[in-house]
């Protein structure tokens, strides 16, 4: 049995059958050939899976995909726009927060997250923020200055009056940078 | 420079000259803090781990396992799997033994069962292989397989396992009467016995490094892909030693070495539990064999730790004799090591107990000997993993325990015991009293160190006012450790018969851009840009013009790749050879180009680049881009001289580097409770010449991670059945970023005198030092409550169970 959906993923809709128990980190990868979000547990604590799901993260590991019908997902392959890198992924690189790069995606997605909430986040709001999310390589103290390299570099460039983020910080649902995608 | 030899050393001593007291500003080689290459790929999702590889006609594989620790198979009845709609085929121990591909062997010389054909022997086991259209149906298909099990008794605990009448494990083994696998010994022991007759003060201590696993976040899996047509077999598989493994296959499978390439694409983290071969791949392979399509199998998280490589679980006995004023005479130790069912341990032929022989740490002792005996339970292959170095984890954390277990009794302070205790730098090259040949360090400045950094004595009288007034306790841990990694010298080390050298080759391009090929694989360690930076040193290139190329056996040269630490002693030194042999074969070519001799050039390397110049008259020189040109030109070269600037090396390192460090934890313990809170971790670490300091900073923040999840949290226990009791991440807890402090990182630079770029490996030095740094820490804020000593992990239960007076044993959950 199957059942037909649309999902919108990094702006692009998709429609197509899938089986009702396919999970939505399988129907990303092994579906759309979205391969950087990553499964690394069968328990839903490792957060390697992580996605946004309408803004919000989500493990994919612990969504079915028919769950996501009609709503929008986000994957790190829709992280950089228009050729330029989000300032969560040249923070990671910038940083050296991230080695093997399997926890990374999810790592990334959950902290771009924190920033369009909190854009000025301390390392204690940082490091609660991606606590449900492991990483085996970096000991977390990079992963933590990456963060707030691209706190500290998006507050340069809104300062600077160029590409202020919609959303930054209102805090209300949904007020993610999905809004002003294309 | 004349000839290699004299070339190796001079360079050596110029990395001396970086040396500095604090580290902060030492200068690395060439390219030092450069940003990782890896990283445009990954940070965009645009890796390639196994996972995510797809073939045409890709099929997929899943395993079913045993629920029983030890049974007999009465019968596999594989009808029902067969007849489900999208499965291809069903292979069970029965089809394997018919190809006689049921066992395999194992690293340590052993046999390992593929799929189980006569009983089971730990749980998990692999049992029989469904190979299906899609993973789901694959996995379907497993519920559809009847086993008909008869439960046999379990030996679980090792303590139990050479009793008389102990059920026997391996009754596959001709004439086997026992679990009984190895006894091995290091050292004098009539020398050591003789001290401990005499000795002011001796002590004793038994303690468990309980079982552990690597769990790297990507679990392990395989994509075999074998043509019929021309007969070659190849296999994507996360695998840390790609040119051993097609070696092993060509053994195992009967294919010819030829027609076999292994590609380790992407590695998402290995951790040493991505070194050996598991029953799962040679699965894959003869699924694609059987059904003529690429099969790819991953095993899930469960699968990973319940099957694959554990670490540590040694049981030791440890002893010091010493002066009633701290001086350290001897020490002697017992192990008894729980290698599991099958002995799959991974290790140098000739170390059946790895280099656990390095168990005198860093200090200068008259004599030392120890027993190790391995004995068979019921309970998955493993040993060597997690960053051990082959056993020096459980190595340093016996000598630094026992420090602490001496400074307990003598009322000393563990700091000024170790610093009395510790080897001179005058005293290296040191040979220690079990014959391990030290090849550089100065211990007492990194102690001194690091000390200074944590403000000790300030924490000392903080510590002395809490236990005046009560409150939460505070313990202050230190680990000194001296590790020795860069196996090795070929000699003396081999994995079944592979010596442990290791190859590059580097071809320059006519424009000046260079390709290496190393036999080492990175899981993470970044070796695509450090290895570039040393070739860049080396040729006075850009780094960004040298490309990096590991993992394909078809393209790369021998060697037998990345573990213990080894990439940076071993491949780093070939390439460091392979890079001054085409300077070497450059100056040849611009000899030529400048009608000189060679001997009356010299080279530079500055701003513009590295160049071959004429001996006192600079302006008449080429830069390595032109004579790159020149080589592959219509330029006339003197006899001999072939037209081209490409290198082959293969690397035997004449002995192990030995990077070592201090460690001091402090952590904050609540007696009403037990938890314990790391409230600071400072680490110096002197890996002798740091090629890139940001990323051996990483390595380290990674190791320590490892230190708290170890100390504190991480366990594989068994029941009396033999069930796995920490077979997911519900139960088998690692750190997160809330248990982790923020690191303080402190660095000294004594460079190894042997390697040609003075460079040591690192990697593993915070996982091998500092688990030992938390213990002590624990303990320390304990003593108050005299406690001497509990074991790993130190969980709230046990801790406060230790406050009670009564620390639990934590490898079974019934005694």
């Amino acid at each position: 049995m199957t059942v037909q959906i649309t999902v919108t993923v990094n702006g692009q809709p998709y429609t197509g059958d899938v089986e009702p128990r396919l999970l939505l980190v399988h129907f990303l990868r092994d579906g759309l050939g979205l391969t950087g979000t990553h499964w690394g547990c069968d328990t839903s604590n490792c957060g390697a899976c992580v996605v946004h799901v309408d803004g919000t993260p989500v493990k994919s590991c612990t969504a079915l995909a028919v769950m996501c019908d009609g709503h929008e997902v986000t994957t790190v392959e829709g992280l950089e726009r228009d050729g330029d890198l989000d300032a969560v992924q040249k923070g990671f690189a910038e940083c050296h927060g991230l080695q093997c790069g399997f926890c990374t995606p999810g790592m990334m997605l959950t902290a771009r997250w924190l920033l369009d909430r909190d854009p000025d986040p301390d390392e204690a709001r940082i490091r609660e923020a991606v606590s449900g999310q492991l990483c085996r390589c970096t000991g977390y103290e990079n992963i933590v200055r990456a963060v707030r390299w691209a706190a500290r570099h998006e507050a340069a460039r809104a300062g600077a009056g160029t590409e202020a983020r919609a959303g930054t910080g209102d805090g209300a649902a949904g007020g993610t940078r999905e809004g002003t995608g294309p | 420079m004349t000839a290699e030899t004299t070339d190796t050393t001079a360079n050596a001593t110029d990395t001396t000259a970086t040396d500095t007291e604090t580290g902060a500003t030492a200068t690395p080689m060439g390219f030092g803090r450069m940003h990782r290459k890896e990283d445009a790929r990954f940070i965009r999702g645009r890796g390639n781990y196994v996972d995510d590889v797809r073939l045409p006609g890709m099929l997929h594989g899943a395993i079913l396992r045993s629920p029983h620790a030890h049974a007999r198979i009465l019968s596999v009845d594989a009808s029902a799997a067969e007849a489900h709609p999208g499965v291809k085929a069903v292979i069970t121990g029965e089809t394997l033994a018919g190809m006689d591909l049921a066992w395999m062997p194992t690293l340590s010389g052993d046999v390992q069962a593929v799929l189980a054909t006569d009983k089971v022997r730990f749980q998990g086991q692999e049992v029989a292989f469904v190979v299906a259209e899609d993973p789901y149906t694959a996995r379907d298909a497993l519920e559809l397989i009847e086993v008909d099990y008869e439960p046999l008794e379990p030996v679980i605990d090792a303590r139990r396992a050479l009793d008389e009448g102990a059920p026997v494990i391996r009754d596959d083994v001709e004439g086997r009467t026992g679990n009984h696998i190895f006894d091995w010994e290091a050292g004098d022991r009539e020398q050591t016995d003789a001290i401990f007759e005499r000795a002011e003060v001796t002590v004793a201590q038994d303690m468990l490094y309980p079982r552990v696993h690597p769990a790297p976040l990507e679990t392990c899996g395989a994509v075999a892909d074998f043509d019929r047509v021309t007969g070659k077999l190849t296999v994507w598989c996360p695998t840390q030693a790609p040119h051993a493994h097609r070696t092993l296959y060509a053994l195992v499978a009967g294919l010819p070495e030829h027609k076999i390439r292994v590609i380790s694409p992407d590695v998402g983290g290995g951790f040493g539990g991505k070194v050996g071969i598991y029953p799962g791949y040679v699965c894959a392979i003869v699924g694609s064999i059987a059904t003529g399509r690429p099969v790819k199998w991953m095993e899930d998280r469960s699968e990973n730790l319940m099957s694959t490589a554990f670490a540590r679980d040694y049981h030791m006995r440890g002893e010091i004799a010493a002066t009633r004023d701290g001086k350290v005479l001897a020490i002697r130790v017992k192990v008894l090591a729980d290698h599991g069912a099958f002995n799959g341990t991974a290790q140098p032929t000739k170390f059946p107990a790895g280099f656990f022989g390095v168990f005198t740490g860093s200090y200068d002792i008259r004599a030392a000997h120890c027993e190790v005996t391995g004995v068979h339970t019921n309970k998955a292959p493993g040993g060597v993993a997690y960053a051990c170095s082959f056993r020096i984890t459980e190595a340093v954390y016996l000598v630094e325990r026992m420090m602490d277990v001496l400074a307990c009794e003598l009322d000393a302070d563990p700091a000024e015991l170790r610093m009395k205790n510790l080897i001179r730098p005058e005293r290296f090259p040191y040979t220690s009293p079990t014959g391990w040949e030290y090849d550089s360090g100065d211990y007492p400045r990194a102690l001194r160190l690091a000390l200074d950094m944590v403000e000790y004595d300030k924490l000392r009288a903080e510590q002395a006012e809490r236990r005046r007034d009560g409150g939460p306790l505070l313990g202050i841990g230190i680990s000194f450790f001296t590790e020795a990694v860069g196996a090795g010298p070929r000699k003396h080390m081999d994995i079944l018969g592979l010596g442990m050298a290791d190859g590059a080759e580097l071809r320059v391009h006519p424009t000046g851009k260079a390709v290496l090929r190393v036999s080492c694989q990175s899981q993470g360690q970044g070796h695509e840009t450090t290895f570039a930076q040393i070739v860049a040193a080396e040729l006075g290139v850009s780094p960004d013009d040298v490309e990096v190329v590991h993992g394909d056996t078809d393209q790369t040269p021998f060697g037998l790749g990345t573990y213990g630490s080894r990439s940076t002693p071993v491949s780093g030194a070939a390439t460091a050879i392979v890079a001054r042999k085409v300077r070497e074969r450059a100056r040849l070519v611009a000899a030529a180009m400048l009608e000189a001799s060679p001997d009356d050039l010299e080279w530079s390397v500055s701003e513009a680049g590295g160049r071959w110049s004429v001996q006192g008259s600079a302006e008449h020189g080429r830069t390595i881009q032109e004579i790159a040109m020149a080589a592959h030109s219509n330029l006339e070269l003197p006899e001999g001289v072939e037209g081209h600037l490409d290198a082959v090396t293969v690397y035997n390192p004449p002995n192990l580097t030995y990077p070592f460090g201090a460690y001091v934890c402090v952590v904050d313990v609540d007696p009403g409770t037990g938890q314990v809170k790391v409230r600071r971790f400072v680490a110096v670490d002197d890996c002798g010449v740091r090629i890139n300091p940001m990323i051996v900073e990483g390595q380290i923040h990674g190791g320590l991670a490892d230190g708290i999840g170890m100390a504190l949290m991480q366990l594989m226990a068994f029941d009396e059945d033999g069930n796995h009791l920490g077979a997911s991440f519900m139960d088998y807890l690692l750190p997160t970023s809330m248990e982790c402090p923020s690191w303080e990182l402190g660095e000294t630079v004594t460079p190894s005198p042997h390697h040609p770029v003075g460079a040591k490996g690192v990697g593993e030095s915070a996982t091998v030092g500092s688990p030992a740094a938390v213990v002590n820490a624990v303990l320390d804020a304990l003593r108050p409550y005299g406690v001497r000593h509990a074991d790993m992990p130190l969980t709230p239960a046990n801790v406060w169970s230790a406050l009670q007076g009564t620390p639990i044993r934590t490898d079974l959950a019934v005694t």
